[in-house]
C-alpha cells in the first residue's frame, strides 16, 4: 500500500541526505519526495510517498525517527489529511480547435495558464494524484511536450470538524472528468 | 603572524573583542574534550589535524595521546576501551586515508551500539569539494555507519558540536559519532565556555517502560510454562546484569545471553542455558524452539540467532524490551514490546511481578518444574564437547587452560572466527564488560587494538586478546603501540594455518573447496613479536601448552603466546545459515 510520510527535520546541510540515505540503505523505495521549509525556519518538512505493507511501514519511521535531526515522523495516511502535488506541463495548442479542447480541459480541471505561445500552452494544474493524473491523461492525445511533476505534499486536517473541503468539490469535479 | 579567523563573522563581540587572546578551535575542542571527562585518546597525525596535535602536544598533561600504527587500530582501541570500562571511547585521525582507514572501527562500533567519537581531520574550507590533496567527504563516506556525523563549517559551533557528540554517543542506544573539523577551522579563534546545556534540538528517548504494558508483562511472564529469556547487548550497555540476575532468580527463569550479551549473565551460573544461536548450546537453541515465552531484553533478533526466522521460537509469545524502538519489530513482530532503558525495565518489571500475590509467583515457579527437566536433559543430552587429542593442541582445550589459568578474571577481547566461538563457548564469564568481541560487523582485526584499549581502561587487570593467525595478521603492528605505552596485553594467538572459519564453511558447505584459505606462510609470530619488543612462546604440543601459557600470562609486559593448534578443528555445534535451529550439526561428517 502507498503511504505518505510527513518527516519534519532540522533544515541543516546534509540532513536531506540522510533521510533519503536510509531508504535505500535499507532497501526501502521512494515513490515521490518533496521538502520545503516550515514555519520555523530551523525546520525543514520532508514528505515522501513510499510503498510498503505496514510493517515495512513501521520500519521506515522508527528508522527516521532514530535520525538525531529528525524531530517527527507521522505516517498521515493513517488520519485525516490533505494531499496535493502539482504538475506543470506544456501541450500543443496550435489556434483553433486545439487550444480550445485545451482551454476547455483547463477550465474543468481548474487548472491554469500560466504561458502562451502560438504554437503551445504552459498549463498548472494541481490537486490530488488522481486528478493530476487524469488531466494528463485527457491532454495527451492532444500532444504534450514536457511535463514537470512536485512530490507530493501532505497536511493533517482538524478530524473532528465535518467541514466540506475544497478536496471534496475537486472531487467532485474529478467525478465529472472521468465519467 | 595574523591567523586570521576564516569565520570570524560571527556576531560574537566577545570573541571579536578579545581576539588576540582567544582560543583557537584547536583548544576548544581539547577543552570541549576536558569537560567531557577525556583522559585518553588514540590517534595518528597528519597535515588536517595539525592544530590540533600543537593543542594536544601543549595539553599533554591533561590528556593522553595514544600514537597508534594504523587508524584502523586507533578506533578499535576506542571501542575496547569503550566496552571495558563504559566510557565513551575517542580517536582522532586526519582527512583523507585517515578517515577511510577509520570506517572500519566505524562501522564496527556502529554494529555493536558502541559509545565513540571519532574527531577527523578535514581539509580547509575553501578546498572542501575541489578533490583537494587528502580530501575524502567523510561525513557522506560515514553517514551509514553512525549514529550522527558533524562538519564543523564554524568555529563557534565547535563546543556546542562536541558536547552534543557526547551526549549522542552516550544516551539512547550508544553509538559512534563523527566530528569532521576542516584545518582552518581548527585554526580559527572564538571564545570559549562549558555549555551546560546542549544547542541543537535534541528528542530524548523514553528510558521509563510504560506501566501497562509492564503489568501485562509481569502476568505472561507469571503464566508462562516454557520461558526463556534471550538477553544480548543491551544488558551490558544498561549495565543491566544485576538486574537480570534478581529477575531470573527471583522467578527461576532460565537465560540465554548472545554472543555479545556474554558476561551479561554468568555463564556459569545453574540458570544460564549458554549462548544461543549458530554456534549456541543444543539446550539454549532448543530452549528457544520450544518456548511458549521469549522474553528478549536489549537483543535485535540477528540473523546469527535466529537463523531462518520463520522457525525461530514459533511457539513462542514475545516480550520485547529494547532502549531502539527501531530494533521492535525490525525482524520478529513481538506480542508485546517496552521501549525502555533494560536496567530499568528490568527492575520495574521485579518490582510489578513482586507486588503480585505471593502464591501466584510460587505457582509459576512450580508449574515450569517439568520444563526444567526438559532443558536439564538437553544439557545432559549434547553438552559442548570436543575431543581430546595425544599430539595434537585441541583450541577448545587452550581455551578451557586459558580459564583456568587465569581463575575466570580476565578480560577477553576476541578477534572474529573460530577463535572467537571456543572462546564464547569455553571461557564462561562471570561479569558484564569482561567479554570484548566483534559481533555484528564480525570485523578482523578487531583483537589486538580492542585488548590495548581495555588495558588502558583497566591497567592493573589481566587484559588477552584471543586471536586467529589470520586476523592477528590484520592488526599485530599494533603491538608496537602495546609496547610503546607499557600496555601489557596477552595476546594468545590460536594458529591453525589457516583461515579456519571460512575452511569450515568450505569444508561443510562447499565440498571441502578450500580455496584460498591456507596462511601456512607466515611469519614466525615468536620472532614477530620479539622484533616489536615483546616477549614471546610458542607451544606445538599438548605437553608444552600450559607451561607456555603460564609464561605468557605471567610476564611483565606485552607477550604473544603462539598456540599451534588442531589445522582442521571445526567449530560445533553450528546451525548452518538461514536452517532452522532444529537442523544443528554436532560433528563433521564420518566422524
Amino acid at each position: 500500500m502507498r503511504h505518505t510520510l510527513s518527516i519534519v527535520v532540522s533544515d541543516q546541510p546534509g540532513e536531506l541526505s540522510r533521510i533519503v540515505g536510509l531508504f535505500s540503505a535499507r532497501g526501502f523505495n521512494i515513490e515521490t519526495i518533496s521538502v520545503g521549509a516550515t514555519l520555523d525556519p530551523q525546520w525543514a518538512r520532508v514528505t515522501i510517498v513510499t510503498r510498503g505493507d505496514d510493517r515495512t511501514i513501521d520500519q521506515i519511521v522508527k528508522q527516521c525517527a532514530r535520525l538525531a535531526r529528525v524531530r517527527d515522523v507521522q505516517d498521515v495516511t493513517t488520519r485525516p489529511h490533505i494531499e496535493r502535488e502539482m504538475a506543470l506541463i506544456t501541450v500543443n495548442a496550435e489556434a483553433g480547435l486545439q487550444r480550445q479542447e485545451v482551454l476547455n480541459l483547463v477550465g474543468v480541471f481548474r487548472a491554469k495558464v500560466v504561458d502562451i505561445s502560438h504554437s503551445q500552452i504552459v498549463v498548472e494544474a494541481s490537486g490530488n494524484k488522481e486528478k493530476v493524473d487524469t488531466f494528463i491523461e485527457m491532454l495527451k492525445p492532444i500532444g504534450i511536450n514536457e511535463i514537470t511533476r512536485t512530490g507530493r505534499i501532505a497536511i493533517g486536517r482538524l478530524s473532528n470538524l465535518e467541514t466540506v473541503t475544497t478536496d471534496e468539490l475537486e472531487e467532485d469535479v474529478f467525478a465529472v472528468a472521468t465519467s | 603572524m595574523s591567523a586570521q579567523p576564516a569565520l570570524s563573522t560571527y556576531p560574537d563581540s566577545l570573541s571579536l573583542q578579545c581576539e588576540q587572546s582567544a582560543p583557537r578551535g584547536a583548544e576548544i575542542l581539547i577543552d570541549a574534550l576536558v569537560h567531557e571527562g577525556v583522559d585518553s585518546i588514540f590517534g595518528y597525525p597528519g597535515g588536517a589535524v595539525l592544530h590540533i596535535y600543537d593543542e594536544l602536544w601543549r595539553a599533554r598533561d591533561r590528556i593522553t595521546h595514544y600514537l597508534v600504527r594504523h587508524e584502523q587500530g586507533a578506533v578499535h582501541m576506542a571501542e575496547g576501551y569503550a566496552r571495558a570500562s563504559g566510557r565513551v571511547g575517542v580517536a582522532l585521525v586526519t582527512s583523507g586515508p585517515g578517515a577511510t582507514n577509520a570506517i572500519t572501527g566505524i562501522a564496527n562500533a556502529y554494529m555493536d551500539s558502541t559509545p565513540i567519537v571519532v574527531i577527523t581531520g578535514q581539509v580547509p574550507l575553501r578546498l572542501i569539494g575541489t578533490d583537494a590533496f587528502q580530501e575524502v567527504d567523510t561525513v557522506g563516506i560515514t553517514r551509514p555507519c553512525v549514529k550522527h556525523n558533524y562538519l564543523v563549517r564554524d568555529v563557534h559551533d565547535l563546543a556546542a558540536v562536541v558536547h552534543e557528540a557526547f551526549h549522542l554517543a552516550r544516551t539512547g542506544r550508544p553509538g559512534p559519532v563523527v566530528i569532521d573539523i576542516p584545518k582552518d577551522v581548527s585554526a580559527a579563534q572564538a571564545s570559549y565556555s562549558r555549555l551546560d546545556h546542549i544547542r541543537f534540538p535534541i528528542r530524548e528517548g523514553v528510558t521509563r517502560p510504560d506501566r501497562r504494558a509492564l503489568s501485562r508483562a509481569a502476568s505472561q511472564i507469571l503464566q508462562a510454562e516454557r520461558p526463556v529469556m534471550y538477553v544480548g547487548g543491551g544488558i551490558v550497555n544498561s549495565g543491566a546484569s544485576e538486574e537480570l540476575l534478581a529477575l531470573a532468580e527471583y522467578l527461576q527463569l532460565p537465560v540465554t545471553p548472545t554472543l555479545m550479551g556474554l558476561g551479561g549473565f554468568p555463564s556459569a551460573h545453574n540458570l544460564s542455558l549458554g549462548m544461543l544461536g549458530m554456534h549456541g548450546t543444543y539446550a539454549a537453541n532448543m530452549a528457544v524452539a520450544e518456548s511458549d515465552l521469549l522474553i528478549a531484553v536489549g537483543v535485535r533478533f540477528d540473523d546469527r540467532v535466529t537463523g531462518k526466522l520463520a522457525t525461530f521460537a514459533p511457539h513462542a509469545r514475545v516480550i520485547h524490551i529494547d532502549i531502539d524502538p527501531a530494533n521492535v519489530g525490525k525482524n520478529r513482530m513481538p506480542d508485546l514490546s517496552l521501549i525502555a532503558d533494560a536496567r530499568q525495565a528490568l527492575k520495574a518489571l521485579r518490582e510489578e511481578i513482586s507486588a503480585r500475590d505471593h502464591a501466584e509467583i510460587v505457582r509459576s515457579i512450580a508449574q515450569r518444574s517439568q520444563w526444567w527437566d526438559q532443558l536439564r536433559n538437553w544439557q545432559r543430552e549434547q553438552p559442548l564437547r570436543f575431543s581430546g587429542s595425544r599430539d595434537q593442541i585441541k583450541p577448545q582445550h587452550v581455551i578451557r587452560e586459558l580459564h583456568r589459568l587465569t581463575g575466570g578474571e580476565a578480560i577477553v577481547a576476541s578477534d572474529v572466527g573460530q577463535h572467537q566461538m571456543w572462546a564464547a563457548q569455553f571461557y564462561p564469564f562471570k561479569r558484564e564488560r569482561q567479554w570484548i568481541t566483534s559481533g555484528g560487523l564480525g570485523a578482523m582485526g578487531f583483537g589486538v587494538p580492542a585488548a590495548i584499549g581495555a588495558q588502558l581502561a583497566f591497567r592493573d587487570r589481566l587484559v588477552i586478546a584471543v586471536v586467529g593467525d589470520g586476523g592477528f595478521q590484520m592488526t599485530n603492528q599494533e603491538l608496537a603501540t602495546a609496547v610503546q605505552y607499557e600496555l601489557p596485553v596477552k595476546v594468545l594467538i590460536m594458529n591453525n594455518g589457516y583461515l579456519g572459519m571460512v575452511r569450515q564453511w568450505q569444508e561443510m558447505f562447499h565440498e571441502r573447496t578450500y580455496s584460498e584459505v591456507d596462511l601456512s606462510v607466515a611469519p614466525d609470530f615468536v620472532k614477530l613479536a620479539d622484533a616489536y619488543g615483546a616477549f614471546a612462546r610458542r607451544a606445538s604440543r599438548p605437553d608444552e601448552l600450559t607451561e607456555v601459557l603460564a609464561a605468557g600470562l605471567e610476564h611483565d609486559g606485552v607477550s604473544v603466546i603462539d598456540v599451534v593448534v588442531e589445522k582442521e578443528e571445526n567449530v560445533f555445534p553450528i546451525v548452518p545459515a538461514g536452517a532452522s535451529s532444529r537442523d544443528m550439526i554436532f560433528q563433521s561428517e564420518g566422524v
